[in-house]
């Protein structure tokens, strides 16, 4: 399998959290611990063996294509950090 | 018997019959939430004022009127927080809606009551991550009370409430049961709703209830099962009366001990206490057979690379943008979600995050994701093989009773070893639950007794059992 050596500084950055020193130092070893563990499956025999996805295998399930009420647009924003004109405020992505 | 600390089914009885009103409930469980709560630190919120208002609505005539549940805190209920024990949602969310499991136990009479501490977002078996308070364990001072659901279970076992709802996903309602001497019910994957659970491993992830009683776990369970159309996973299968079997009795059923779960590694109280509870069902006419689960010792390793990837997925909803926390004055985009995330987010968070966005990343899939989710049909598999044989499986809920507070905080391997017996009835989506033994020295400790994908009549028969013998 492959090396159990994390980069935390770049897992955090796909993941979108900043880290400090500290916890990257801290992370780095648990996650070396944790991986070390992990590393048990490379022992299991799994050609032929098909991958679950959920414990329990369910088709689409499909209902009638009604229209039902849904949240209303007060409810969805009620706890928006910020917002204008009923809808999400961001910071600027594109510049004018 | 005060009545926070009597039974659901005691309480119903004495409504109907008029000695008691659903008011005097309600007003008797704030009196003892508000006099010793301080205490064990089970409940994050209250809103006294709405459930004195709703009991004197209750309808007595429905299954469930007027009884006060305590809710785990990351189940919406319309109008109350939702923390999650988490500082990203603590004081900046109100649910704006019910969860099907809340608006369920409403159609039954039942008034939601009060939000319990757990876990930040359920990742845990302590509750010593969440990052708003401490929860004691009251039937073992100074030790955890086990988790996630560690608030549900400490507020049951300490008489302020007859029952609660939790969510389990590697063991979170059984384990804290257990470690708190009270019973806990994961029911199979899809037997409960999950719309409105804020979800952490969305493959695994159930609510179950945790009560005093194994009949008061068969009372919730009819009222909290059945198909939801806002969860695409839940199961139309028909709903039967969990109470009508509890009595039958286990003689001519067979009982299997899975040789996989009585090594070395756990401790020989529990061990013990396990052993004689199975000898106790043969003497009630249970046949036990030795079982092989071989694929046990992969169970830890399968779950969390499982478990911390979809977390890692499910989590990315809470980007600063939506709800909860949000950094103030970002640079840009990229800045708002994670500033927003670094200081919402508790450690064991941050870690499993890591992890999950590790095994998913590119490169690494294959090596780990895929692999374990094939691991994890073999370990279905062993499940099936074994109810072929046997009714149900009879297991320690945990390798020892609750440890003391603090003892394994520092080390996160260790607390994810301590999930090997609970873990691998979510991987698989069988059910399984938790009832009180004897004491060991004066520490709860439970029996597992998981039984197949919708055996819930089995195994809360098989509890019965174990709780009548004590």
């Amino acid at each position: 399998m492959a090396d159990p050596h994390i980069d935390v500084r770049y897992v955090a950055n796909l993941a979108r959290i900043n880290l400090t020193e500290d916890e990257v130092t801290r992370f780095e070893s648990q996650l070396k611990d944790i991986m070390g563990h992990i590393d048990k499956l490379s022992e299991v025999e799994i050609d032929g063996i098909e991958p679950s996805t959920h414990a329990y295998a369910l088709a689409n399930r499909i209902r009638q294509d009604e229209p039902q009420e849904s949240l209303p647009t007060s409810g969805l924003l009620q706890n928006a950090p910020d917002q204008a004109n009923n809808q999400l405020r961001v910071p600027k992505v594109v510049d004018a | 018997m005060s009545l926070s600390s009597s039974s659901l089914t005691s309480l119903r009885q004495q409504l109907t019959s008029g000695e008691i009103s659903a008011r005097e409930i309600i007003e008797e469980v704030v009196n003892e939430v508000s006099a010793r709560d301080s205490e064990t630190g089970a409940f994050l919120s209250l809103d006294s004022e709405t459930a004195l208002a709703e009991a004197e609505q209750a309808d007595l005539t429905l299954p469930l009127g007027g009884l006060p549940i305590a809710i785990k805190d990351n189940i919406n209920v319309k109008g109350q927080p939702c923390t999650c024990g988490s500082k990203f949602l603590s004081g900046s969310y109100t649910a704006p809606y019910d969860a099907t499991a809340i608006a369920n136990l409403r159609a039954a009479g039942a008034i939601p009551f009060g939000r319990t501490n757990l876990d930040e977002f359920a990742m845990g078996s302590s509750t010593e991550n969440s990052g708003l308070q401490t929860t004691q364990n009251p039937s073992a001072p100074g030790h955890i009370p086990g988790g996630s659901s560690g608030g549900s279970a400490a507020a049951v076992a300490a008489g302020m409430i007859p029952a609660a709802i939790g969510s389990d996903t590697g063991g979170s309602v059984r384990q804290p049961a257990s470690h708190c001497g009270v019973v806990g019910l994961k029911p199979s994957y899809g037997r409960i709703s999950r719309y409105g659970l804020v979800a952490y491993g969305s493959s695994l992830d159930q609510i179950g209830p945790l009560t005093r009683t194994v009949e008061d776990s068969a009372l919730l369970l009819n009222a909290l099962a059945g198909h939801d159309p806002h969860d695409s996973t839940s199961l139309s299968e028909p709903v039967p009366d969990y109470t009508e079997s509890l009595e039958e009795g286990v003689a001519g059923m067979k009982l299997g001990l899975p040789k996989e779960y009585f090594t070395d590694g756990i401790s020989p109280l529990v061990r013990e206490r396990v052993e004689s509870a199975a000898k106790t069902l043969e003497g009630l006419g249970a046949e036990l057979v030795e079982i092989s689960l071989p694929h046990t010792e992969y169970a830890v390793a399968t779950y969390y690379i499982i478990a911390p990837a979809e977390a890692s997925s499910n989590l990315s909803r809470f980007d600063g943008v939506r709800y909860g926390n949000r950094a103030e004055n970002p640079a840009d985009m990229l800045s708002l979600y994670k500033d927003s995330r670094e200081a919402g987010f508790g450690s064991e968070v941050k870690r499993r995050i890591i992890l999950g966005t590790y095994v998913l990343s590119s490169g690494y899939y294959d090596a780990y994701y895929l692999r374990a989710q094939k691991v994890r049909t073999l370990i279905r598999q062993d499940f099936e093989k074994a109810f072929e044989q046997v009714d149900t499986i009879l297991t320690p809920v945990a390798p020892e009773p609750a440890p003391k507070m603090g003892d394994a905080s520092g080390d996160p391997l260790k607390q994810y070893l301590a999930d090997i017996f609970t873990i691998s009835a979510n991987l698989a989506g069988n059910c399984g639950i938790s009832v009180p033994l004897e004491p060991a020295e004066e520490l709860p400790v439970g029996l597992q007794i998981l039984g197949p994908h919708l055996g819930e009549q089995t195994i809360l028969r098989c509890a019965r059992a174990v709780e009548a013998s004590r």
